[in-house]
């Protein structure tokens, strides 16, 4: 035996070791910080949890807007991949419980990479790829029971929006798509409502298996939104808008009910409507185009009629004219070259400005408003904005309209951005219109444009203050406009939204629609008002549609609308308030017809289904 | 009559000397070592199945290097050629419809349905006590193995290589390779049958290089060696996994059973051919250095034995199961830490693995077997 052959491999063992060691006191000890960081980032993938979204019920805790769960089919592409192959035959087995091809749930399974086609699963390979919600219960059981048939399948519960009442108050709950609200309340409360997504992170091996989870940052569910919808009024006013469309041949409307002293929304009904149902399933883009998404309530605008003569009787007053002081009613006056008619040419004869609400005589209004202008005064303006017209209430749903209280500025304005266009207007006419009255009426104006125009005159003046030529408001300014009237002259920022709420129940903040202001108007001009418009229903413009209403119980006030629009019919309104309980009601019909035929009865309606007097007709 | 012969001569020789008992506790130290990190490596997702069957087999392997160790190296030698044609056979067998390919190499033969072994770790046995007999018994006038015991030794080896070379097991034949060199020169071969046998090795690698006999994939493990970065997702992946395992176990490692990766199963094989990234990561340097401390303690000892070895065949054969041991270990640890290219060779003692515990704890027999063996009367 060689001794030194035997040195030669201790030397190699030496060696050996010497290596080792050397090699792992570097790996541990020198870089050992390094790889304690590389092995964070390579064991944990973090997969999003998504939260329940609040609720939004009504003013008596009755949902509005809830959650329900849906089965949903999802996939887990990477234990997909794992199949010998490829997970072909899974998808096939899921393709005939579901009936889809399996080409179309291939597609869908698809991780978007480098050289992979749309459509492709765009999120994280760790989460469950939905491939088909909506399936029979016997079929999602079927797929859950058979899972040593369908491995990487399950199927799970995800929530969808619900809404119990159906197309009620659509517009002003809004939609949800992709988690984040798009429109009405959902919009406005979107952050109250997400709630916050919590995290799974979870250890995954190095085929993407996931092996455990490490932690979980549970999702924080989203608060409820209380409203001061009432559900049932809700329901009343959508059933009654309902009725007066069909009845009056409208293609629209509005209404609306306010509570007159706090400036909360009781009810918004809007036609035409949706069922919100149909954001679930997704919308196509052709969907999207045909859906009526437009809310009347907040975001239609119409001439109003009758109805702002409040505003200018409170103009009247405080340029002096006396409210019991009497004024002729004649059948025409006379501004400028032009006639400007009563309604239906009536000569009424003598009375105070409580006869000129309670009967809407316009010329006394004209003639108010002829000299108004001949002294210089913008006192029917003034008035109007403070009446809160001609700029948005700031509620709290998205995309109100401001409306237009028309002025000189305005008015001159507008003529300078359309005068080219009058003018070749002026020259050629309309002869793509078939009704040649209404062309012959605009090539007139278009000829008067273009000569001179943009000038404010009397005329435009009397047209204002019976509540057309130019003016527009939307059914919630002129209803807050009312409610200031009944509650004293209180003009609030109106809100859908009363509190936020947690899950648990506790508040996390009460919502006060602010005061945005106050009517420019004494105590005793509106007392004088309120006498005046509870007359209307009674025995004023209202007082067919009002026939047989049980004033005694609740003394409704009120003034009828009726706006002309060349070519069209009428839009008929009617705005109402009551004391008790302290509600303002209004009610518009674009091409209604007369105010008290259209709104007003439909108003009536709302009234009775408030005070419970009418359950079904 | 070789058996009625055998069986006279085999006897419990009371004779024998008293065992050496450093190396046995090394081997039980490592065994227990290796029970513990198996469990650790599998109790997540696996239960304690792999755990069972892993002291199952250590136990097996004790009784077995207990009854080896007992065995009178006269005695032994005469079943010699049986362990020889046996491990061929069973080579064989794998190639067969009996064997079954694992991780790309048909090295596995299933008795029955979660019975199955793997030949060559049982033909490591089989070589050292085979290599070590020409090299033992055929000498040159000056007390060398002569010209006809080596020649012979190399076709002894030759076979089973180019049995595993079929599989392929590259891993294992490294470490053939291994026990061939380091038989030969514990046999006193002259100098110049292993420089000859160096260049030969060499030569056949690059004809096996031109030949295209190299596969690709174990062309890309070479290459992984070279360049760490490259390919973390694929083939680097594991070596990239293993040494972020290891080295973030920092100094004193994140404790038995809390290593994260391990937990993570991202290092693949971890209970078997990796099992040292788990030692890595929960004992940190200090355990892992013990680790590797212990093999070569055992290493030692065993080199020890074979310079005191009674006979020169114990010695050759002491020599053979010191090669394979220290070369086996050296390749396992140094895949794991990135200093060698990843080839599936399991860590002696310590990895999951019936066969090889078995194996490893039977060399460990004949380690002792050769302690304890009195003066061979030629």
């Amino acid at each position: 035996m060689s001794r030194a052959r035997l040195v030669v491999l201790r030397l190699v063992a030496v060696a050996m070791l010497v290596t080792l060691l050397g090699r792992l006191w570097v790996l541990q000890v020198v870089d050992g910080e390094a790889y304690l960081r590389a092995a964070a980032d390579v064991r944990i993938r973090s997969v999003p949890l998504p939260p329940t979204r609040g609720q939004i019920l009504d003013a008596h805790g009755r949902p509005l807007v809830t959650n329900n769960t849906r089965p949903v089919v999802t996939v887990d592409a990477v234990a997909l991949a794992h199949q010998p192959d490829g997970g072909r035959a899974v998808l096939t087995r899921l393709g005939q419980a579901l009936g889809q091809p399996y080409r179309q749930l291939a597609e869908k399974v698809r991780l978007c990479e480098a050289g992979v086609s749309k459509p492709c699963w765009q999120g994280s390979p760790y989460e469950p790829i939905p491939v088909a919600q909506d399936m029979s219960v016997p079929v999602a059981l079927q797929i859950s029971e058979r899972q040593q048939d369908f491995p990487g399948v399950r199927t799970e519960l995800r929530p969808v929006r619900v809404h119990p009442h159906g197309a009620a108050a659509a517009h002003t709950l809004g939609y949800v798509q992709g988690a984040r609200g798009r429109d009405g309340l959902e919009a406005a409360y979107d952050r109250d409502l997400a709630g916050r997504a919590g995290r799974r992170d979870v250890a995954v091996d190095n085929t993407g298996r996931v092996t455990r989870t490490l932690r979980q940052n549970p999702p924080v569910p989203g608060n409820t939104l209380v409203t001061s919808l009432d559900s049932r009024i809700q329901t009343i006013a959508e059933r009654a808008l309902a009725r007066a469309v069909a009845g009056s041949g409208a293609s629209s409307g509005a209404a609306v009910v306010l509570e007159s002293g706090t400036g909360r929304v009781v009810a918004l009904a809007g036609r035409p409507a949706y069922d919100p149902g149909v954001w679930t399933d997704g919308v196509t883009a052709r969907e999207y185009r045909s859906l009526p998404l437009l809310s009347q309530a907040v975001q239609g605008e119409w001439a109003p009629g009758s109805t702002w003569k409040v505003a200018s009787v409170v103009a009247a007053a405080s340029a002096g004219y006396g409210l019991g002081a009497t004024y002729d009613c004649p059948s025409g006056y006379t501004v400028g070259d032009r006639v400007f008619r009563n309604f239906a040419s009536a000569d009424l004869g003598l009375m105070t400005m409580h006869g000129a609400l309670v009967h809407s005589c316009d010329t006394i209004f004209y003639r108010l408003a002829d000299q108004l202008w001949q002294r210089g005064s913008d006192a029917l303006q003034h008035t109007a904005r403070g009446f809160g017209f001609g700029r948005p209430t700031g509620v709290d749903v998205p995309g109100e309209a401001a409306g237009a209280v028309p002025d000189a500025a305005s008015k001159r304005a507008y003529w300078r951005a359309t005068r080219a266009e009058s003018c070749r207007r002026a020259g050629k006419g309309y002869p793509e219109l078939t009704d040649r009255a209404r062309a012959a009426y605009l090539t007139a104006i278009a000829r008067e444009n273009c000569r001179g125009g943009g000038v404010w005159r009397g005329g435009d003046a009397a047209n204002l203050a019976i509540g057309q030529g130019g003016v527009l408001v939307t059914p919630l300014q002129l209803a807050r406009a009312y409610a200031a009237v009944a509650n004293g002259g209180t003009l609030h920022s109106p809100r859908v939204g009363m509190k936020v709420v947690r899950p648990d129940g506790t508040t996390v903040r009460a919502i006060t629609p602010p005061v945005a202001g106050r009517l420019p108007a004494t105590a005793a001009t509106l007392r004088f008002i309120r006498q005046a418009l509870a007359q209307v229903p009674r025995s004023g413009t209202a007082s067919g549609a009002f026939e047989g209403f049980p004033f005694g119980k609740i003394a409704v006030a009120g003034k009828t609308g009726t706006a002309e629009s060349f070519g069209h019919r009428d839009t008929s309104w009617f705005a109402s308030f009551a004391p008790d309980p302290a509600y303002t009601v209004v009610v518009v019909l674009p091409e209604g017809g007369r105010g008290g035929e259209g709104a007003a009865p439909a108003a009536r309606e709302i009234w009775e289904g408030i005070l419970g007097l009418r359950e079904r007709r | 009559m070789i058996a009625t012969a055998g069986r006279r001569r085999l006897g419990w020789a009371p004779s024998l000397g008293p065992p050496d008992r450093v190396l046995t506790l090394l081997a039980l130290a490592l065994s227990a070592t290796g029970l513990l990190l198996v469990w650790s490596a599998t109790r997540l997702g696996g239960g304690h199945a792999l755990l069972v069957r892993q002291a199952v087999a250590v136990g097996a392997g004790l009784v077995l290097m207990w009854l080896v160790s007992r065995v009178d190296l006269r005695v032994l030698r005469a079943y010699v050629p049986l362990a020889y044609v046996l491990a061929l056979v069973s080579l064989a067998g794998v190639l067969s419809p009996l064997g079954v390919r694992v991780n790309g190499a048909h090295s596995w033969i299933v008795l029955a349905p979660g019975v199955q072994f793997q030949p060559s770790e049982f033909a490591k046995v089989a070589l050292a006590l085979a290599f070590a007999v020409p090299l033992g018994e055929l000498r040159d006038g000056q007390g060398r193995p002569g010209f006809d015991g080596v020649v012979l030794a190399l076709v002894l080896a030759a076979v089973p290589i180019g049995l595993i070379a079929l599989q392929p097991d590259v891993g294992t034949m490294l470490v053939f390779a291994a026990m061939v060199a380091g038989a030969l020169l514990v046999s006193g071969a002259p100098k110049r049958w292993l420089l000859v046998l160096v260049a030969g090795a060499a030569g056949a690698g690059a004809a096996a290089w031109q030949l295209g006999l190299v596969r690709p994939y174990q062309l890309e493990r070479l290459l992984v060696l070279v360049r760490p970065g490259a390919d973390p997702g694929g083939i680097g992946y594991n070596a990239a996994q293993a040494r972020i395992a290891i080295g973030s176990g920092g100094l004193s490692g994140k404790g038995l059973f809390n290593g994260e990766q391990t937990a993570g199963h991202f290092v693949p094989e971890q209970h078997t051919d990796f099992i040292f990234t788990v030692a890595g990561e929960e004992l940190g340097f200090a355990g892992a250095a013990l680790i590797v401390l212990a093999v070569f303690a055992l290493l030692w000892r065993a080199l020890s034995i074979a310079r005191h070895a009674a006979s020169r065949y114990g010695a050759v054969l002491a020599g053979g199961l010191v090669s394979w041991i220290g070369f086996q270990t050296f390749m396992n640890v140094g895949m794991t830490v990135g200093l060698m290219p990843i080839v599936g060779v399991p860590l002696p003692f310590v990895s999951y693995g019936g066969s090889a515990t078995v194996a490893g704890l039977v060399a460990i027999g004949l380690l002792q077997a050769v302690h304890r063996s009195k003066p061979m009367q030629a």
